[in-house]
């Protein structure tokens, strides 16, 4: 050979990133006083960073130490992480540390990132969906350095994650295995580990941090907020849905529309004899919500992404429904579960803030960028799914008919309220999606679930079958038909939504044979948080921002 | 707050009690009362609502309720703190049931 390659450039990378931070640490173990120098002596221009942001679990501490790092010296950083949930990771763009960013969610800080965006001081490369961002780490955006927060490490690096795993296992598998350096914060280091969910190989520096990591209790609602519309709704859902294709495996939003559908399963469900028949498996964080439809026997399975605070004593208490280890804790793991959410459920069912004519939907307002998580993966038909079930089957035959080659076809519906709080209508002839892309450059426009994915709409007014609609004008009338008082809804031609009535496109509550008048809260398995406690007994153990006795 | 009347052409109501409440829901947010009027072909409507600027709303839900149930003969009032459309809607058919209830046509 007459040019001698390189074929280790990354290893080397890695071991002059490791020298210069080897003063900074005794081995692995990092004093937290020496972080900020240690993060200074790793990071370098141009890298790829992940400072693990999950949509639940934070790595906070180190959060806080990247922005006390010298600007001059860590800086041109391109951040690739799934959540930007912490003021710290904007920060980092308002310090001039960070000029590009690929991610999936921003609730919290969508605000001030689409306020950077417009003033041009940050790139966004994409707004991913998680398995898309989980993909692009082993592809073309592996991180150089990641930040990981782990519950505890024992004095090897290894780390336990327990329940909230979340992304961790996906962001340093791709980062430990291309040359990169991975750092955790835990809050405790242990001689003795539950069990390891990372082994120590994969870690490089460990630090304990002074507090704890924070975790959101993003999937806690409380029943009391619940109204009657959201029960009504849940009726429809479960009458007009769940019944009709004997609906097994699902994944449910984090809205209070879906957590009426969940107190509803020993009540209303139960009494229309669907107990063993529907929501038996599925792909969902441990919802509060879900804990009477388990104590009623009605669900089998559940899989989850990650946990949530406060249930972790519950959840180890059903090994039979979790997904628990050898030592009793739960494990969650968001790539595996995703991909579950996508291949392995035949419905998903979530809410919005606005869908148009066409039946796109999409939680992004002009000042906002906050981007969907998972909605999109499971709010999409699952073109590569080969293995068949009733309801997929059935779904298939009434999108396409009977085709020469028989497929099937996810079930992905909305159910929203048709007025949003302050009379926003719900459904509008063009989403502020197309603003929001033309204000922040992006070649796409932000749609949560795309028209051709939807099947169903459920509002108060109604179920409408979309998946039925073979004609743009069918499928135009079909959404404007629940539509209810908005514009859209009042635009309505109404013979042609009579017509798809007639046809059961269009389904109202006396169409499936509900009684309004059970449409109460006194339907509610749980009216509040206290009774979901009592419905656990007493292993539920709320936040206090949830507690009022 | 903003007050208004409005009467509908209706179809005669098939329970009528001699009483003059019929029936009556509340929650938070709205209340709905219903009594028995004198013109047995109209619906009268009463509403006390706190939200300005949703006439043509109100007048939707009221035509499209009088059209859908037998409310002639009826004279119903609502007072609404900021409800929406679908609350008010679920409301007006909860308060109609009860009022018809226990009565056969």
């Amino acid at each position: 050979m007459s040019n001698q390659q390189e074929w280790n450039t990354l290893g080397q990378s890695r071991t002059r990133r490791l020298e210069r931070a080897s003063k900074f640490a005794q081995g692995k173990n990092v004093h937290p006083d020496h972080i900020v120098q240690l993060l200074e002596a790793v990071l370098e221009p141009g890298d790829r960073l992940c400072v693990e942001g999950n949509n639940q679990k934070q790595a906070d501490f180190l959060a806080r130490a990247m922005v006390q790092t010298d600007t001059r010296q860590v800086r041109d950083l391109h951040l690739v992480q799934s959540v930007l949930a912490l003021p710290e990771h904007v920060d980092l763009i308002e310090r001039g540390q960070v000029s590009r960013i690929d991610f999936s969610f921003a609730g919290p800080q969508a605000g001030r990132l689409a306020r950077l965006v417009e003033s041009n001081r940050i790139t966004i490369g994409a707004i991913h969906t998680y398995l898309e961002l989980f993909g692009r780490y082993f592809i073309d955006l592996t991180p150089q350095v990641a930040l990981v927060a782990a519950q505890m490490a024992d004095r090897q690096g290894n780390l336990y994650t327990g329940a909230n795993t979340e992304d961790t296992p996906a962001i340093v598998e791709a980062t430990a295995f291309k040359g990169g350096i991975v750092i955790a914060q835990v809050n405790q280091i242990v001689d003795t580990l539950p069990r390891v969910d990372i082994p120590a190989d994969w870690v490089n520096f460990v630090v304990e941090a002074p507090t704890p990591h924070y975790v959101e209790p993003l999937f806690t609602r409380d029943p009391s907020l619940i109204t009657e519309t959201q029960v009504l709704t849940a009726m429809i859902a479960i009458k007009g849905l769940y019944a009709k294709y004997g609906i097994t495996r699902l994944n449910h939003g984090i809205g209070f529309d879906t957590a009426a559908i969940e107190l509803l399963l020993p009540t209303y469900a139960t009494d229309l004899g669907l107990k063993g028949k529907i929501c038996t498996h599925w792909a969902l964080n441990p919802h509060p919500t879900l804990i009477p439809a388990i104590e009623a026997g009605f669900v089998k399975s559940v899989h989850s992404f990650g946990s949530e605070v406060g249930m972790e004593k519950y959840v180890a208490a059903r090994p039979d429904i979790f997904f628990i280890g050898a030592d009793g804790s739960m494990r969650s793991n968001r790539a595996f579960s995703q991909a579950a959410g996508h291949y392995a459920c035949d419905l998903f069912i979530g809410s919005t803030l606005q869908i148009d004519l066409h039946g796109n939907s999409s939680t992004a307002t002009k000042d906002r960028i906050a981007g969907f998580g998972g909605a999109p993966n499971m709010g999409a038909d699952a073109r590569g799914r080969r293995h068949a079930s009733p309801a997929w089957i059935k779904a298939g035959q009434e999108a396409r008919g009977d085709t020469y080659m028989p497929r099937g076809q996810k079930l992905v519906a909305q159910v929203v309220e048709t007025f949003r709080e302050h009379m926003e209508p719900a459904f509008v002839e063009h989403l502020d999606a197309w603003e929001l892309a033309k204000a922040a450059k992006m070649i796409l426009p932000p749609v949560m679930i795309y028209s051709d994915d939807l099947t169903h709409i459920i509002t108060e007014e109604g179920i409408c079958h979309l998946l039925r609609c073979h004609t743009p004008e069918d499928r135009e009338q079909a959404i404007r038909g629940v539509a209810g008082y908005t514009p859209v809804g009042m635009g309505r031609d109404k013979r042609a939504v009579e017509n798809l009535r007639d046809r059961g496109i269009i389904q109202r509550p006396e169409d499936l044979g509900i009684d309004t008048r059970q449409a109460n809260r006194d339907l509610l398995a749980a009216r509040s948080i206290k009774d979901l406690v009592h419905a656990s007994g007493g292993l539920y153990d709320p936040p206090k921002k949830f507690r009022n006795w | 707050m903003e007050r208004f009347e409005i009467t509908l052409p209706s179809m005669q109501v098939s329970a009528r009690q001699q009483s003059a409440l019929c029936g009556v829901v509340s929650s938070g947010n709205l209340e709905v009362m219903i009594e028995a009027n004198s013109a047995t072909d109209v619906c009268h409507f009463e509403v006390n609502t706190t939200a300005r600027g949703f006439n043509d709303i109100w007048k939707a839900v009221l035509t499209d309720f009088s059209e859908r149930y037998k409310a002639g003969g009826l004279r119903i009032s609502i007072n609404d703190a900021g409800a929406t459309p679908a609350v008010v809607s679920l409301r007006l058919t909860q308060a109609y049931e009860e009022s018809q209830e226990g009565f056969d046509e």
